[in-house]
């Protein structure tokens, strides 16, 4: 239609134009284009703008979690509380609870507020001994129960404040929310004041969050992402292992192999069809066949990567293909002519040169791997998990959560301390996820072979 | 080859996924209400015994139910946590499956607040008040009328001049169970509502009718947990919202708590049976299990023991309201006795 219109207009108007003087029609199509890119660089701007206000406001919020508030104390480990038979004897000593060791933590902090000459009117001891972390007790037992010896010593402990008091430093909690606030007075807030000056609570990097267990509602500040990053890390392995090979062997086998009929076209239609299927069928999926049918373990890492395996086969397989397609013919016309059989040309060329498209392929399944949540809430990765699991392989059988989950299971407790530390987590997915690509990145360049 | 050598390891993965080992830790699931309980003492159990760690999941109180009735075996849970009683539809589903001795273990009870923000107008509530508030017919000048009432004042005149907008937990919840009972039910026998629903619809569909809501957007069911409560509380600053008595505790200075009968909801006014809107909180053990499992019956005895469950304890510290016939449990998971058959 186009070619009609010009020959029209080349009918009506004089042939003689200059090419430095700009005609209305060439005008027009040039503030087409003008308008087209602006489009272009809006597009982007609302694309970036988005993800500065996402990264900004995780961070904003999250950043505070990697650093958390410590207090400095010298326990004195009482051998009446600890060990009345004074024998030593393990079996004895692990019958005192955290119970009795959180009071001995209690009296070292009491001291401690009295030797620096700290007062504080109408505070109560139970002001006093919620400063503290429940973890605190638990670690000191920890330590006794290791090195019996150390009972009748005064030892030198760096444990967690509380999680309000922590909120305190941070400027979650006020002296006006305080008054408020069941859980924290305005007398500790004052005692926290008092002994920050003393040097006695200080905020520091917080590698508990990044190495520890998930922690009760009672005791946010000591809550960590360990067991998740673990169990993501696991997951991860699992799909890798599994999804790369079966994906490649699948797509090596359709593109190069299959013959070309009704059969591999539905085949082909499915697999489009299973990468567009919503996660959390696949979670369903799992529960019925994992482990209700072949009785693997519940919350096992294992169970979370075969059902995303079978999530990210389709991603990979369509990946692959294309990566496989894009290998021009003649490479492999060229291995068939000097005598190679189909799968030495297939294996020895073709393969490696769609390594790096293969790899990228990859890359996008796992990222969405590990970012998922629905299919493992379904198969009890959302559970409470302390224990760290076993080096695999035996640790793919052990309960452990996931880091998307732990996000989630965060987001849903009581205490206002989660909210701070969910957006940590979600700090640590994001970077996991940049490392992951980062290797990617590293292996494409070098798989990558120029023809 | 490399793929030769992912492949062979990919095998070996899916053979030595056939035998699953025996399992050490105890495994929980149920109702999201009672997973903070079973966390903090998970927490101190894994702490202060040579056992793991018992691994504890949400999910709710009826699955976590369900999930105990699947079967006997390493793959099935040991205990499932619930926020309101077994049912007797559970231990036909578990009769059938196999699993004959459940005990019940009643660790507290949990109430049940209504609260606004903190700045907002101070409420003083009735059963009745909801229940006109929140109705979809309500008796107005001795008639049943489709509810009229748009502020808590048309209501009833004590109460602030304020939109009515509540935000109440959806069916899934537990907690709706007993919002159900204790304030729609109660309000429509003390409004006069029920006499009137019964007389115009027959006795059984009258009764249910006062558990019908209105749907022009008043009343709001919150699918999500407390923490989206609070969310939209902090959006809508005229809202009313449900909550548990311990996450009211925890964010005491974002909540301002209504009284219920002119009571203020807290541990002592629930465990003197004052405020009226509270439940018992179970959970349910396995009984084929005790003894399989190791720490299992460790784990029981230890969340009923005086220094988790008793008024001094750590659940208490959280919001549980200590159950006052605690020494009954204690004797009776001590003893393993199975749960009676439901009457």
């Amino acid at each position: 239609m186009t070619a009609t219109a010009q020959t029209a207009a080349a009918q009506t108007a004089p042939p003689r134009r200059s090419l430095t003087v700009l005609d209305a029609r060439t005008r027009r199509r040039n503030a087409a284009e003008a308008r087209f890119r602006l489009f272009g660089l809006m597009a982007i701007a609302v694309g970036i703008a988005a993800l500065f206000i996402l990264l900004a406001s995780v961070l904003a919020n999250g950043a505070g979690s990697f650093r958390q508030t410590f207090l400095f104390l010298d326990v004195h480990l009482d051998e009446k509380v600890l060990d009345k038979s004074g024998t030593r004897d393990p079996e004895v000593m692990n019958k005192v609870t955290t119970i009795g060791y959180g009071k001995i933590v209690d009296a070292a902090l009491k001291d401690a507020i009295a030797k620096n000459g700290i007062a504080i009117e109408g505070l109560t001891d139970k002001d006093v001994s919620d400063m503290i972390s429940k973890e605190a007790a638990a670690l000191v037992r920890d330590r006794v129960l290791a090195d019996p010896t150390l009972v009748g010593q005064t030892i030198a402990v760096k444990v967690l404040a509380n999680g309000r008091i922590d909120g305190y430093l941070k400027g979650r909690v006020t002296m006006d929310s305080a008054e408020r606030d069941s859980n924290v007075s305005p007398n500790q807030l004052r005692l926290a004041d008092a002994m920050i000056e003393k040097g006695l609570l200080v905020k520091s990097f917080n590698w508990g969050f990044i190495t520890g267990p998930d922690a009760s509602e009672l005791r946010p500040e000591a809550a960590g992402l360990g067991i998740a990053i673990l169990g993501s890390a696991y997951m991860m392995l699992v799909v890798l292992v599994l999804s790369l090979p079966i994906g490649v062997a699948a797509s090596i086998y359709l593109e190069e192999f299959a013959p070309k009929n009704r059969f591999t076209d539905l085949i082909e239609v499915n697999i489009a069809n299973l990468a567009a299927v919503p996660s959390i069928v696949f979670g369903i999926l799992g529960l019925a066949i994992f482990i209700n049918f072949a009785g693997l373990p519940q919350s096992a890492p294992i169970v979370g990567g075969l059902v995303l395996t079978l999530m990210t086969l389709p991603t990979i397989i369509i990946a692959t293909r294309a990566a496989l397609k894009a290998v021009p013919p003649s490479i492999r016309d060229a291995a068939l002519g000097v005598g190679a059989s189909k799968m030495q040309a297939v294996l020895h060329h073709v393969l490696p040169l769609a390594m790096p498209g293969i790899l990228t392929g990859t890359i996008i399944g796992l990222a969405q791997a590990l970012g998922e949540t629905a299919p493992l809430l379904l198969i009890g990765m959302v559970a409470f998990v302390r224990d760290y699991p076993a080096a695999p392989p035996e640790g793919f059988f052990d309960p452990a959560a996931a880091l998307p989950v732990q996000v989630y299971n965060w987001t849903q407790r009581a205490d206002p301390a989660f909210v701070e530390r969910a957006s940590g987590a979600i700090i640590v997915l994001l970077v996991f996820l940049m490392v992951m690509n980062a290797v990617a990145i590293l292996l494409r360049r070098r798989f990558e072979r120029r023809w | 080859m490399k793929a030769t050598r992912l492949a062979v390891s990919a095998l070996a993965l899916t053979a030595a996924a056939g035998v699953a080992e025996a399992r050490d830790q105890i495994q929980i699931a149920g109702s999201s209400t009672v997973l903070p309980y079973a966390t903090i003492v998970a927490e101190a159990f894994g702490e202060n015994f040579d056992f793991p760690t018992p691994v504890v999941e949400g999910g709710g109180s009826g699955a976590g139910r369900k999930k105990l009735c699947e079967g006997v075996g390493e793959t099935t849970i040991d205990i499932a946590n619930s926020s309101s009683r077994i049912k007797q539809s559970d231990i036909d589903l578990c009769t059938q499956n196999g699993v004959t001795g459940i005990m019940e273990v009643r660790i507290g009870y949990d109430g049940i607040v209504f609260a606004s923000d903190v700045n907002g107008a101070e409420f003083a509530f009735t059963p009745a008040d909801w229940y006109n508030a929140l109705a979809a017919e309500v008796v107005k000048d001795g008639a049943l009328v489709a509810n009229p009432n748009k502020t808590w004042a048309d209501v009833n005149p004590a109460l602030p001049a304020q939109d009515i907008l509540a935000f109440i937990p959806g069916t899934k919840h537990g907690t709706r169970e007993v919002f159900d009972v204790k304030v729609l039910e109660a309000g429509c026998q003390a409004s006069g509502a029920e006499e009137a629903l019964v007389a115009a619809k027959g006795e059984e569909d009258g009764k249910k009718a006062c558990l019908s809501l209105r749907t022009d957007g008043v009343s709001v069911d919150v699918d999500g947990d407390y923490t989206e409560t609070l969310a939209r509380l902090d959006a809508n600053k005229n809202a009313i919202g449900v909550f548990g008595l311990s996450f009211y505790q925890n964010n005491t200075d974002k909540l301002r708590v209504a009284t219920m009968d002119g009571v203020v909801p807290s541990v002592e006014t629930i465990a003197a049976g004052d405020y009226p809107v509270s439940r018992p909180l179970f959970f349910y053990v396995k009984t084929a299990h005790l003894g399989v499992i190791p720490g299992l019956q460790e784990y029981i005895d230890f969340f009923v023991s005086d220094e988790i469950a008793g008024p001094d304890g750590p659940l208490a510290a959280y919001g549980l309201v200590s159950d006052p016939e605690l020494a009954k449990t204690q004797e009776m998971v001590a003893a393993g006795t199975p749960m009676a058959p439901l009457n």
